[in-house]
C-alpha cells in the first residue's frame, strides 16, 4: 500500500514528513488554533515586511527583492497542489517553518511554537477569499527515481528538449536569453534560478523538492509546471525525475560550509598556474565565502547578486595565485540586462544620498588585506579599512584591462598606488554565467606599502563584489567579512617523522611504570625473573614518577604542536589525531603524577 | 501596414472572433453567424422575443506606434513573419476602428444562468504572437492553449477574481482549462518571450464581442431590458453604454475612443480586498 505523503519524502525524511503533516492535519482545526491569537502574532512577527493589510507593503518590504508575498492574492510558490490551486495547510506551514531559501524570509520554527504557526496559517488565509471554498488536494508524487549516472544523462537531455536553459542557462547559472526580461506577477524583475547553488532555491534544493516545484510550478514567478508535459505524455514521469536529479547534480554534493581558512599549498615543482583554466586548479579545494549586501555605509545595498564566491590559491614561494570564481549571468555592462539595472536601482534604491540612479556599471571585486600584519587579532575594519588601519586593496573591474593595487582608509578611500607600485595582475574569464578571476602577486612586492605575505601565517583576506547589471557600484554591492589566506609551508618532516619516535618513547615510559608498579605490588621480597630487580627509596620513586608524568606532558605539548602544524597546513587528518594523541598523553601525564603523589604521600613512610 | 499584419494571420484571427462571437450567439439562440451546434439547450433566452446591439468602436486622434519585437534570436518565430513584427497595444484599421477591445453586456443580466457552451475556444501561440491578442470565454467554457510554434513557451496567467497559473508548453502541444468565475480582463504572458501578452475577458453570459481592426461589435440575441454595455481596451480603459434591447430591433452600439485616455484606470490585476471582495471591480472611466 503506497501511502500519499504531502510532500515527496525519502525514507530519511518520511518520518519526519509524516510528522508535520499529521500533526497539520491533526491540529490545524480551531480548536486549537482558536487558543492562539493568529492575528497578534502576525503583527508582531509578520507585519513589518508583509504589511498589516497583507499586501506584501511592510514597512521593510522596500529592501528586499523578490518582494514579501502579498496574501490577499493568494499565489503561493511552495505547494504540493497544482499550478493554479491553493496551497494546502501544510505547504504554508512549511514555509513558515522553514523560510524561502534565496529571500528575506526566515524559518520560524525555532521562534514561534507549533500552536502559534498553525494560527498564522489560518491568519494568512483570511487574507483572501479563495481560502473559503474547498481545501485543496495535492498531487500525487511518485516515489524517487534512483540518481544513477543515466537518470542524469536522460534529466540533462530532457533540460534540453524542454528548454530549461532558455532562462537557467546551458549551465544552470541563470544566464539564459530570457532571464533578462523576467518579471514576477507583481511586475519586479526576478532572476532565474542559479540551479548550482541549490541551497538558495525556493521550495528547497533536495531531488524530491526539486521534483515538486517542476510538478507544481511556482505560482507568482516566471516558473511553470511541467506537470502538463507529463500528462500530456511529451516526458515520462522517470524523465522528470531524470531532469530533478540533473538539476541537483548542478549544485555541490553538500552545501558549503564557512570556513574562514583558504589555505594555498606551495607548489614544488614549478611556478604557480598563469591562467584559470590551468589543470593545477582542479586539484584545488574551492573555499566558499559568503558576502552579504553592504548596508553599513550610505549608500546602502539590500540586494546583492553576488551572495559568495569560491576561492582557491597557490603559491610557489615567490608568488600568490589567488582564483576568485562566482555566479554572475552576464558580462556588465551587458545591453540585454540594462533595463534589468535600471529597474532593480529604481526600485531597490534605498534613498542614501549618492546611490546610483543609472545603469551601466561594470562588474567588480576587490580582495583586501591590511597594509600590516598586527600581533594580535586586530584587523583593519573589514569595510576597507579605517584611517588607523588602512588596507591594501586589489581591485579588478569588468570595465579595465587590470588590476589595481590601491591603499584604503574606508569604503570609497580607495587611492590607487603609483605606476611603479602595481604588483597585482589579473587574468579574467567570463563563461557560462561565471566569472573567475585569477589574481598573482609576489609575496613580497618590495612595495612599502604592500603587506609581504608570510608563509606559515593566517593572513586577514576579505572580498567584496558587484554585479553591474544587478544596479550595483560604488558601495552598494556585496562584502564579506574577514577570512584568512595561509600559505602553506611543504609539509614538515617532522610531522611525519615525529610519530614513530614518540610512539617509541611512550611504551618505553609506559612498561617502565608498568614494571614498577608491579614491583610494588608484588612485595620487596617477590623477584620476577628476566626483569632486573631494584629497590627504589620514596624520593627516588617520587622523581621517577614524577619524572615520567612530566616527559608524557612533554610529549603531549609536542603532539599538540603536531596537531597544530597539521592543521595549519590544511592536513586536517593528521591534526585530528596528532589532537587525539595529545590529549591521551596529557591525561596519561597527569595521571602518573597524581598517581605517584598518592602513592608516595609521607605517611607511607612507617610502612 | 497594420491592415496587413492582421490580414497576416487573418484567418486565425478571424475564426477565433467567429468562435468567440459564435459562442455568444449560441445562448441567445438566434444568431445567425454562430451556429449553434454544440449550444446546450437549456438557454433562459427566448429567441422569438430577443433583440440585438451592433456597431462601431472607434478611435480618434493620433495612435501612439506600437513597440518593435526583436525576434532575431527566435528564428522559429522570426520566419513567420514577413515584416517586423510588433506589439498590438493600440490596433487601429484604416477606417478608424479600434481593435482587440472586449465589448461585453456589464449589467443587466443578473437574473439569468446561462448554459455553459461546450466547445473549446483557441488560443494559438504561432510566431511568438497570441492569436487572438483579446480573447472572450463564458466562466466554466473551456479555451485551448495551444503552441503551434514548438519551441517553448509558457502561459502565465495573473487574474485576481480567478486563481493564477504557469504552464509550460516546450513542443507543439494543446493544453485545456477555464475561469469560473467572471473576470475583466485576466492578462496572460509569456516570460521565455517577454513581449508575448494577451488578455481573456471571462463573463457568465454569451453577450460579448472582440473587435477587429474594422471596430465593429455584435451582441446577438439579448432579451428585452435595459443594459450596461462596456468596451474594455487595454492602454486606454473602459468606456460604457446605455442600451436599451427591444424585440426584433437592433440597438446601436457607438464607443469611441482616443488618444488622450491612456491615464484611465485599466481594470486588471488590482489587490483582492479581502473584506469586499468586489469593491476593486470600481472602474474609472469619463
Amino acid at each position: 500500500m503506497r501511502i500519499a505523503l504531502p510532500w515527496p519524502c525519502d525514507a530519511r525524511v518520511a518520518a519526519a514528513c509524516l510528522a508535520v503533516a499529521l500533526s497539520a492535519v491533526a491540529l490545524v482545526p480551531t480548536s486549537v488554533a482558536a487558543q492562539v491569537d493568529g492575528e497578534a502574532l502576525y503583527v508582531k512577527w509578520c507585519a513589518g515586511c508583509h504589511g498589516e493589510d497583507g499586501t506584501g507593503n511592510g514597512v521593510a518590504a522596500n529592501t528586499m527583492l523578490p518582494r514579501p508575498r502579498d496574501f490577499t492574492l493568494a499565489l503561493y510558490q511552495v505547494r504540493t497542489t497544482a499550478t493554479g490551486e491553493l496551497p494546502t495547510d501544510a505547504d504554508i506551514l512549511k514555509v513558515i517553518d522553514e523560510g524561502m531559501p534565496g529571500t528575506a524570509m526566515p524559518g520560524w520554527v525555532d521562534v514561534l511554537s507549533q500552536e502559534e504557526r498553525l494560527a498564522l496559517v489560518d491568519h494568512l488565509k483570511t487574507y483572501s477569499r479563495f481560502f473559503q471554498g474547498d481545501a485543496p488536494e495535492p498531487l500525487e508524487f511518485s516515489s524517487a527515481t534512483r540518481g544513477t549516472d543515466e537518470a542524469i544523462v536522460s534529466g540533462q537531455e530532457v533540460y534540453q528538449s524542454v528548454e530549461c536553459w532558455r532562462c537557467h542557462g546551458q549551465q544552470g547559472r541563470g544566464d539564459g536569453e530570457s532571464a533578462p526580461t523576467l518579471e514576477d506577477d507583481a511586475g519586479f524583475p526576478i532572476l532565474a534560478a542559479d540551479l548550482t547553488e541549490n541551497w538558495t532555491f525556493n521550495g528547497g534544493g533536495t531531488v524530491e523538492e526539486i521534483y515538486r516545484v517542476l510538478r507544481t510550478g511556482l505560482d507568482g514567478t516566471p516558473m511553470p509546471t511541467f506537470s502538463d508535459i507529463v500528462d500530456a505524455g511529451v516526458i515520462t514521469d522517470e524523465q522528470l525525475w531524470g531532469l530533478a536529479h540533473y538539476v541537483r547534480s548542478l549544485s555541490p554534493e553538500e552545501t558549503p560550509e564557512v570556513r574562514e581558512v583558504v589555505s594555498a599549498k606551495r607548489i614544488t615543482d614549478g611556478t604557480v598556474p598563469e591562467t584559470v583554466g590551468d589543470e593545477a586548479w582542479e586539484a584545488v579545494e574551492p573555499i566558499y565565502v559568503p558576502l552579504v549586501g553592504q548596508i553599513v555605509v550610505k549608500p546602502r545595498w539590500f540586494n546583492p547578486r553576488v551572495g559568495g564566491v569560491w576561492v582557491q590559491a597557490l603559491h610557489d614561494g615567490q608568488e600568490l595565485a589567488l582564483l576568485v570564481s562566482w555566479t554572475d549571468p552576464s558580462l556588465s555592462p551587458d545591453p540585454t540586462w540594462a533595463d534589468f539595472a535600471q529597474r532593480v536601482i529604481e526600485i531597490m534604491g534605498p534613498g542614501d544620498e549618492g546611490a546610483a540612479t543609472a545603469a551601466g556599471a561594470p562588474d567588480q571585486l576587490v580582495v583586501q588585506f591590511p597594509t600590516a600584519l598586527s600581533d594580535g587579532m586586530e584587523r583593519p575594519y573589514f569595510l576597507q579599512g579605517d584611517p588607523r588601519r588602512p588596507t591594501n586593496t586589489w581591485t579588478w573591474r569588468s570595465d579595465a584591462p587590470d588590476a589595481v593595487e590601491s591603499i584604503a582608509r574606508g569604503l570609497g578611500t580607495a587611492v590607487p598606488q603609483p605606476d611603479g607600485e602595481q604588483h597585482v595582475t589579473a587574468v579574467v574569464q567570463h563563461a557560462e554565467g561565471e566569472w573567475k578571476v585569477l589574481f598573482r602577486r609576489s609575496l613580497d612586492t618590495g612595495g612599502a606599502e604592500d603587506l609581504v605575505l608570510p608563509v606559515g601565517q593566517a593572513v586577514p583576506m576579505a572580498f567584496q563584489a558587484w554585479d553591474g547589471d544587478n544596479g550595483e557600484s560604488g558601495n552598494q554591492g556585496a562584502v564579506s567579512t574577514w577570512y584568512f589566506l595561509f600559505l602553506e609551508q611543504p609539509t614538515p618532516v617532522s610531522v611525519y617523522v615525529a610519530p614513530p619516535i614518540v610512539l617509541v618513547l611512550t611504551l618505553l615510559f609506559g612498561l617502565l611504570a608498568i614494571r614498577q608498579a608491579q614491583w610494588e605490588a608484588t612485595g620487596a621480597g617477590a623477584r620476577v625473573a628476566r626483569l632486573p630487580a631494584f629497590r627504589l627509596t620514596k624520593a627516588v620513586e617520587r622523581a621517577f614518577g614524577m619524572g615520567v608524568g612530566l616527559a608524557w606532558l612533554g610529549m603531549a605539548a609536542a603532539a599538540y604542536r603536531s596537531a597544530s602544524l597539521g592543521w595549519d597546513a590544511g592536513h586536517s587528518d593528521l591534526g585530528f589525531w596528532w589532537t587525539v594523541i595529545a590529549a591521551l598523553m596529557a591525561i596519561a601525564g597527569l595521571s602518573a603524577m597524581i598517581g605517584t603523589f598518592i602513592h608516595t604521600l609521607p605517611r607511607d613512610e612507617g610502612r | 501596414m497594420i491592415d496587413r499584419l492582421w490580414k497576416a494571420r487573418g484567418v486565425a484571427v478571424i475564426t477565433a472572433l467567429l468562435l468567440a462571437v459564435g459562442c455568444g450567439g449560441e445562448g441567445g439562440g438566434s444568431d445567425a453567424s454562430g451556429g449553434g451546434d454544440s449550444g446546450p439547450a437549456a438557454s433562459p433566452v427566448d429567441a422569438a422575443t430577443a433583440g440585438h446591439a451592433s456597431g462601431m468602436v472607434t478611435f480618434s486622434g493620433m495612435a501612439p506606434a506600437n513597440a518593435e519585437i526583436d525576434m532575431s534570436t527566435e528564428d522559429v518565430c522570426a520566419a513567420k513573419h514577413s515584416m517586423t513584427p510588433t506589439q498590438e497595444t493600440v490596433v487601429v484599421g484604416d477606417g478608424g476602428g479600434l481593435a482587440n477591445v472586449f465589448v461585453y453586456v456589464k449589467e443587466g443580466l443578473e437574473s439569468l444562468d446561462f448554459p455553459t457552451p461546450t466547445q473549446a475556444v483557441v488560443l494559438d501561440q504561432d510566431g511568438c504572437e497570441y492569436t487572438p491578442h483579446v480573447l472572450g470565454v463564458q466562466t466554466g467554457q473551456d479555451y485551448t492553449l495551444k503552441n503551434s510554434d514548438g519551441i517553448l513557451h509558457n502561459i502565465n496567467a495573473s487574474p485576481t477574481e480567478n486563481r493564477g497559473f504557469n504552464v509550460s508548453q516546450p513542443v507543439v502541444m494543446e493544453t485545456n482549462r477555464s475561469f469560473p468565475t467572471a473576470e475583466i480582463m485576466v492578462p496572460l504572458i509569456c516570460n521565455v518571450h517577454g513581449w508575448m501578452n494577451a488578455y481573456i475577458g471571462v463573463v457568465d453570459h454569451p453577450y460579448f464581442s472582440v473587435t477587429g481592426p474594422d471596430g465593429s461589435a455584435s451582441l446577438q440575441g439579448l432579451p428585452p431590458g435595459d443594459y450596461v454595455v462596456e468596451a474594455w481596451h487595454e492602454l486606454y480603459g473602459t468606456l460604457t453604454q446605455n442600451i436599451t434591447i427591444v424585440t426584433g430591433e437592433t440597438a446601436e452600439l457607438s464607443f469611441e475612443f482616443n488618444a488622450d485616455m491612456s491615464a484611465a484606470h485599466v481594470p486588471l490585476g488590482d489587490p483582492i480586498d479581502p473584506m469586499h471582495p468586489e469593491s476593486h471591480r470600481t472602474v474609472d472611466h469619463q
